[in-house]
């Protein structure tokens, strides 16, 4: 299954899972990541990381790692912007 | 009846501390509740014409539940634990453009039973989302009031709704439907809440068991929780074995997403600001936006290094001048030196930092406040990250370059207590600007003015290299520190960048003046206490009499951690103090050189004393008594040392440009004959001077911001060590490879 770490900038996609270490996976499913939410890849930090994610009108930044630990149920197509 | 509190609570970025600014008004007093990690501030909030209350303004949080004790506070704030006085009432403030997220803390202040009233802040940036206020208001039975505290709308309204809501004490409608197994998993738990947690409602105690199943687990850095509950909440997980935060959490939101779509609010979804979009598009680019923030951080630096210089030197000449002013009214008397030199010496030492405090904040403040330090944690999180720390630690790591005491309360807008201390504790291997006077002095004094192949300047080249040393030690000893004696569970990064806007200048105002003052009180005593030990050190025992003449105390021990050199060591003459008058340079041969020095006040006082006794751990660093004692009095602030090195030759009013004194240390000689201070033991010495801890106010500062001796005494520990150990390393091999 596709993660968060792997697509592209700029792609919306649908969270089918949350992983990782317990208190920050539960600080991830608090402000809303939940499955079946929509996230998008906004862009990634000049030095390549962290990764900066648009959720619910939010806009959210964790790092590679642990976007790795976030399952997707489909990286559906570029967004349009 | 004693006075109601009501605590201001809410997500972080929605405008809490604007709020409590605007409900309290500029003149608030502002007191501080010191809690175990955090503070909160209070202040008096006028609710009609005869009553008051006090506002207490806790910490931002996204929940209530918790795993270390900087989140914690959340919990122990609203319900009156851990030291916290019960609030009557609790107001939460939400960003109207974020309610889904934002209602969710509302859903566990509501379980908790605690009396709520919600200010919907933000209303005027949240456009079209912004939600109705009465159909809320109806939905979840307490009074919601729509606010925008930059803009001083709906304060009046947000006031009477909180004078109301403390005699009625509306409690919230909340039902969320949690899973059959869950609820039989919370009761379990339930059983086993400690007797203070028992009272209330079945509704309370649940939520009280929910955030225990949620909060509880075996590595967290909560504080009184008793080992029975640990134990419950343990077996009941075990048994359970279901994803219980997933169904807590899917739960909450489900009964949200509800309420909202019967309030009239649609899910939120795409970008909300579309211009802070726009502006990101180039502040976060991976070129464009990292050469801004290069430019951006430069002009900081060049601000706390050179713009606040005029005012360090207008605080010292003022300084000075009470100085003055007292010496010419007094009789001359030891009372008299001890309140000149000491006391108002203290009092200097401790103005003497403000201009650079208040200018950080205000940078700081602005950056917090418009929504740019988000942007630099991000940008520079990937290099803060190698040393085990958070993308915030770079402000105040970097300010350490201009001093060391702004940047270590700078640390305050990191959120992890282990990451603050870690960050202090490496802050004052930065080389600040009071390095700079001594680094200048010994190249000056024993690097020959040449150019090594031709084009690159030796001296030039051996300052940077200091700069660059005490920038590797420094990340060095963050990354060592920090899997070692600061060793935490690294936590992964969750930042959220906020939207730009237009920072509030009352607040950032607010700030300036609250961390200044804090610093005088509470840092300042410190360090006034430290300069009248340290002029008592170096002034007594008195000399007899027909030397007297000759005498000149140690005045400069009020100096400035400033840029410029040429301002920054002009000790303050502190008046009449005699030797103004040089020896001669050159009357210098070694032998006689060292009676003299021997002859000097400050080498019989007890200062002068303890640098001989210092000298056997000195010596294999290339160093010898003189040096101690300059050691001694560079604990008052490093460029000091120059001026006492002067003192100990004799040389009243030396600075790092005094001739004289460069004459004399290298007219210097050891036992062997040898010059005493060759290249090598000007090496050792500014590498001792780039790691050594020597600033009494640094030492202050690290005390009073880690609220414990235990870091300012191993800071003190491990730089001293370190430092000797470099410099014995540097000084015995340099020795044997013949330099």
């Amino acid at each position: 299954m596709p993660t968060l770490a792997d697509v592209a900038p700029g792609t919306r996609a649908t969270i089918a899972s949350v992983g990782g270490e317990r208190a920050f996976r539960r600080r991830l499913l608090e402000l809303g990541l939940l499955p079946g939410t929509s996230v998008e890849v906004l862009r990634v930090a000049p030095l390549g990381d962290p990764l900066e994610l648009l959720v619910r009108g939010c806009h959210l930044s964790i790092r590679r790692r642990e976007a790795a630990a976030l399952e997707l149920t489909s990286a559906a197509g570029e967004s349009a912007g | 009846m004693s006075e109601a509190r009501v605590c201001l609570l809410g997500n972080p970025n929605v405008g809490k501390t604007a709020l409590f600014n605007a409900l309290t008004g500029q003149r608030g007093r502002v007191g501080n509740y010191p809690g175990v990690t955090v503070e909160c501030v209070g202040a008096p909030l006028r609710l009609g014409d005869d009553r008051t209350a006090e506002l207490i303004d806790v910490p931002g949080c996204y929940s209530l539940c918790a795993r270390s004790a900087e989140e914690q506070v959340a919990l122990n704030a609203a319900l009156g634990l851990g030291g916290f006085p019960k609030p009557d009432l609790v107001v939460q403030v939400l960003d109207a453009g974020q309610l889904l997220r934002n209602l969710y803390l509302t859903v566990q202040l509501a379980e908790l039973g605690i009396p709520l009233v919600l200010a919907l802040n933000l209303m005027d940036e949240a456009g079209d989302a912004a939600p109705d206020v009465a159909a809320l208001t109806r939905q979840l039975g307490v009074p919601c009031v729509g606010t925008s505290a930059r803009h001083g709308q709906g304060i009046e309204q947000l006031r009477e709704a909180i004078a109301g809501a403390l005699d009625e004490r509306p409690l919230a409608r909340v039902g969320v439907r949690y899973p059959e197994a869950l609820r039989r998993d919370a009761d379990r738990v339930a059983d086993a809440l400690p007797e203070a947690w028992q009272q209330g409602s079945v509704e309370r105690r649940r939520a009280l068991a929910l955030w225990a199943l949620m909060s509880l687990e075996d590595e967290d850095e909560l504080t009184g929780m008793s080992p029975e509950l640990r134990e419950r909440v343990r077996d009941v997980r075990r048994d359970a074995g279901r994803d219980q935060d997933l169904e807590i959490v899917s739960a909450r939101y489900s009964w949200l997403t509800e309420l909202l779509a019967r309030a009239g609010q649609g899910e939120v979804s795409g970008a909300a600001h579309p211009l802070t979009e726009r502006v990101d598009r180039v502040l976060l680019h991976p070129v464009a936006g990292f050469a801004i923030f290069l430019v951006l951080m430069t002009l900081v630096f060049q601000a706390l290094f050179t713009w606040s210089d005029p005012a360090i030197s207008a605080v010292e000449r003022g300084v000075q001048a009470v100085q003055q002013l007292v010496q010419g009214l007094l009789p001359e008397t030891v009372m008299r030196a001890l309140l000149v030199e000491g006391v108002l010496g203290g009092v200097g030492n401790v103005l003497v930092f403000l201009p650079q405090i208040l200018l950080l904040f205000a940078i700081v403040g602005l950056m917090e406040d418009s929504g740019y330090m988000a942007r630099v944690a991000y940008l520079m999180d990937r290099v803060m990250r190698a040393l085990g720390l958070h993308g915030r630690a770079f402000v105040p790591m970097f300010s350490g370059f201009a001093c060391a005491i702004p940047a270590v309360l700078a640390t305050r807008t990191m959120e992890r207590r282990r990451d603050r201390i870690l960050t202090m504790l490496v802050v004052p291997l930065m080389s600040c600007s009071a390095r700079l006077p001594i680094y200048t002095l010994v190249i000056a004094a024993l690097f020959p003015p040449r150019l090594i192949g031709g084009v690159l300047p030796l001296q030039g080249l051996l300052m940077v290299a200091m700069y660059l040393f005490s920038t590797v030690i420094a990340l060095v000893a963050t990354a060592v520190l920090g899997r070692t004696i600061v060793k935490g569970k690294s936590v992964p990064l969750i930042l959220e960048l906020p939207p730009y806007r237009m920072p509030s200048w009352l607040a950032v105002a607010r700030m300036m003046r609250d961390r200044s003052w804090e610093f005088v009180r509470e840092a300042g005593t410190v360090i006034l206490a430290f300069t009248v030990v340290l002029w008592g050190l170096l002034s007594f025992p008195k000399p007899p009499a027909s030397v007297v003449e000759t005498s000149a105390a140690p005045a400069a021990l009020v100096a400035a951690p400033e840029a410029l050199p040429a301002a920054t060591v002009g000790p303050t003459t502190g008046a009449g103090h005699g030797a103004e008058t040089a020896p001669p340079p050159d009357a210098a041969s070694s032998p006689e050189l060292e009676a003299e020095a021997e002859r000097s006040p400050i080498a019989q006082s007890y200062g002068g004393r303890l640098g001989h006794a210092l000298e056997p751990l000195l010596r294999p660093l290339g160093f010898d008594w003189k040096i101690g004692v300059g050691l001694i009095g560079a604990f008052a602030a490093r460029e000091v040392f120059i001026s006492t090195l002067g003192l100990v030759y004799g040389i009243g009013d030396a600075d790092e440009n005094t001739g004289t004194l460069r004459e004399k240390l290298r007219a210097e000689r050891g036992p062997d004959g040898r010059p005493l201070y060759r290249p090598l033991t000007g090496l050792s010495l500014m590498v001792f001077f780039a790691v050594a801890c020597q600033c009494m106010s640094t030492v202050a500062v690290v005390y009073r911001e880690s609220k414990s001796w235990r870091w300012p005494l191993l800071m003190v520990v491990y730089m001293n060590g370190l430092a000797w150990a470099l410099c014995f390393a540097l000084y015995q091999l340099g020795t044997k490879l013949g330099f």
